[in-house]
């Protein structure tokens, strides 16, 4: 914000000063300058026959992926109910770990800022800095192929995204209440259930069925790393071609996120 | 002598020096009204006495009982005693009427009965009564956020005095609520503390209902009590001394009519 003064001495006010207008001006210069640069860096490396060519490749897929095979969704049911049941144990566990979590991180509820906070605050960046299908992989050399090494791996991902969100919202309440319930005699402990948790109950339900909506979709790509679920199958339907199966596949996905979403969406509505 | 306040002083981490060595007595049953203007460190005070606030210096004593030198559980005792009343109420607006009057007594009961909500008989049935006595009987099971601010402040009260408190702290009860619901809880809160035999440090902008509902005022400016005396005696000169020069006789003038007009309606 800039006050300046006109040549008659009167006061004007422009938003920028007329040294931050430029500088503003040659700012989106060279973003753009360097998005062309990008461009072409990117062009070179670019085999543009194979980019010309990829509508009649991709036409090509899509013939030999309809119709789906149907019948194939007999042997889908189980791994796709493996599917669910990852994302949901997963997410169960990360609640179970990131809750308390997610209190001993937040401002205003840590035991100790420093002793305390600083190294959950360091697990919780750890969890959400790796993905659940990096988790995947290296569980399943650990433990081995399986349902188990899903669940963890789901688990420990989103460990600190649970935590991560829960703790912001404890971080946001609303003081005067804790204030109040403090005032009675209430005990730290009586404090955190009567003033803290009934406030963030909303958030905690939105982040969780906001993360179980999530794992879900994650949950379908485990088994390309051997960590159960329908992911396997797709695996093995992709490695064998057998494209209308891998359509039916899609079907099946698509069905159950969007059920998941409805669910999610439903919860989160409910409980505000 | 319920509550004695010696040398109290407050200094905030920020430098603002809130209190200087305040002295203060409240003898059982009185109601006392804390005036002053914003920033005047009236909230500071009564935060002090329960230890919202930690002073940095000074003694607070309540029934014979230091204060500010107790442990956290000695606290949690001391707190019982002590009711508080806020401005913009502090209900805790996720859980019920009946849940924010309960939690009055979360100082008496332990922690997994006040987590399964499991409060003996005895306190429901105080609870009850007290709603009733304020109106709000059959308010019991809503959500305290779906009730209106002169209800809310009638939660407040009974949430305060399921304490069984000696010593009622308010901080501007009135300051969210249109005139005529001020009175009235400035009635209700004046009325039960004289049912109840219980004193209480009102905090309060409105120097037309300090003068209306309390038997002594105490003026409080930039930290320090400039002024502490019977209500009547309180004039333009006293006003200038707490707030500062201002033409304060229709301030008095409007307060002496309005206890006329209520007195004759009552």
């Amino acid at each position: 914000m800039a006050i300046l003064t006109r040549a008659d001495g009167t006061p004007d006010w422009r938003r920028r000063t007329p040294r931050a207008d430029l500088l503003v001006w040659s700012g989106w210069f060279a973003a753009i300058a360097l998005a062309v640069a990008c461009f072409q860096f990117i062009s070179e490396r670019t085999i543009w026959d194979f980019v010309w060519d990829a509508p009649a490749q991709g036409a090509d897929l899509v013939s030999r992926m309809f119709p789906p095979r149907w019948s194939y969704a007999n042997q889908l049911w189980k791994p796709l109910w493996d599917t669910i049941n990852i994302a949901t144990i997963g997410t169960g566990l990360a609640v179970l770990i990131g809750v308390p979590l997610a209190f001993l991180a937040a401002h205003n509820t840590t035991p100790s800022l420093l002793l305390v906070r600083a190294p959950v605050l360091f697990i919780i960046v750890a969890s959400r800095s790796i993905n659940s299908l990096i988790w995947a992989l290296i569980l399943v050399i650990i433990l081995g192929p399986g349902m188990l090494a899903g669940i963890l791996a789901i688990a420990l991902r989103s460990v600190g995204f649970i935590a991560k969100l829960l703790y912001e919202a404890i971080e946001e309440i609303d003081a005067t209440q804790v204030e109040a319930v403090s005032a009675t005699g209430a005990s730290r402990a009586q404090v955190l259930g009567w003033a803290v948790v009934p406030q963030v109950m909303p958030a905690f339900a939105g982040i969780t069925v906001f993360r179980w909506d999530i794992n879900i979709r994650e949950a379908t790509v485990l088994g390309l790393v051997g960590a159960g679920g329908i992911g396997m199958q797709m695996q093995a339907s992709i490695n064998v071609l057998a494209w209308p199966q891998v359509t039916m596949i899609f079907i099946l996905i698509l069905g159950t996120v969007l059920v998941s979403e409805w669910l999610s969406a439903r919860v989160r509505h409910g409980i505000i | 002598m319920l509550l004695r306040i010696q040398g109290l002083s407050k200094r905030y981490p920020t430098g603002d020096v809130a209190l200087t060595a305040v002295d203060l007595e409240v003898p059982a049953g009185q109601v006392m009204a804390l005036i002053g203007p914003s920033g005047a460190g009236k909230s500071t005070l009564i935060r002090c006495v329960n230890r919202l606030v930690e002073p940095t210096s000074g003694t607070v004593q309540l029934d014979g009982v230091e204060i500010t030198s107790l442990g956290t559980t000695a606290l949690r005792r001391a707190r019982r005693r002590m009711g508080m009343i806020f401005q913009e109420y502090a209900l805790v607006e996720r859980l019920t009427v009946m849940e924010n009057v309960l939690s009055g007594r979360l100082g008496y009961v332990g922690f997994w009965s006040s987590w399964f909500r499991r409060f003996p008989n005895a306190d429901i049935e105080e609870a009850f009564r007290l709603l009733d006595r304020v109106g709000l009987a059959h308010m019991a099971d809503k959500r305290a956020d779906t009730l209106s601010g002169g209800q809310r402040q009638r939660v407040g009260i009974v949430r305060a005095l399921m304490q069984d408190p000696q010593l009622l702290l308010v901080d501007e009860p009135t300051a969210s609520l249109d005139p005529k619901t001020s009175r009235q809880i400035m009635r209700l809160i004046v009325e039960l503390c004289g049912e109840r035999g219980l004193a209480a440090i009102i905090n309060i902008h409105d120097v037309a209902l300090a003068q209306q509902f309390a038997k002594r005022i105490v003026g409080l400016r930039a930290g320090r009590i400039v002024f502490d005396d019977q209500a009547e005696a309180l004039g333009g000169g006293q006003l200038t001394v707490i707030y500062g020069e201002e033409d304060w006789s229709q301030t008095i003038g409007r307060a002496e009519e309005e206890a006329e007009a209520t007195g004759t309606l009552a």
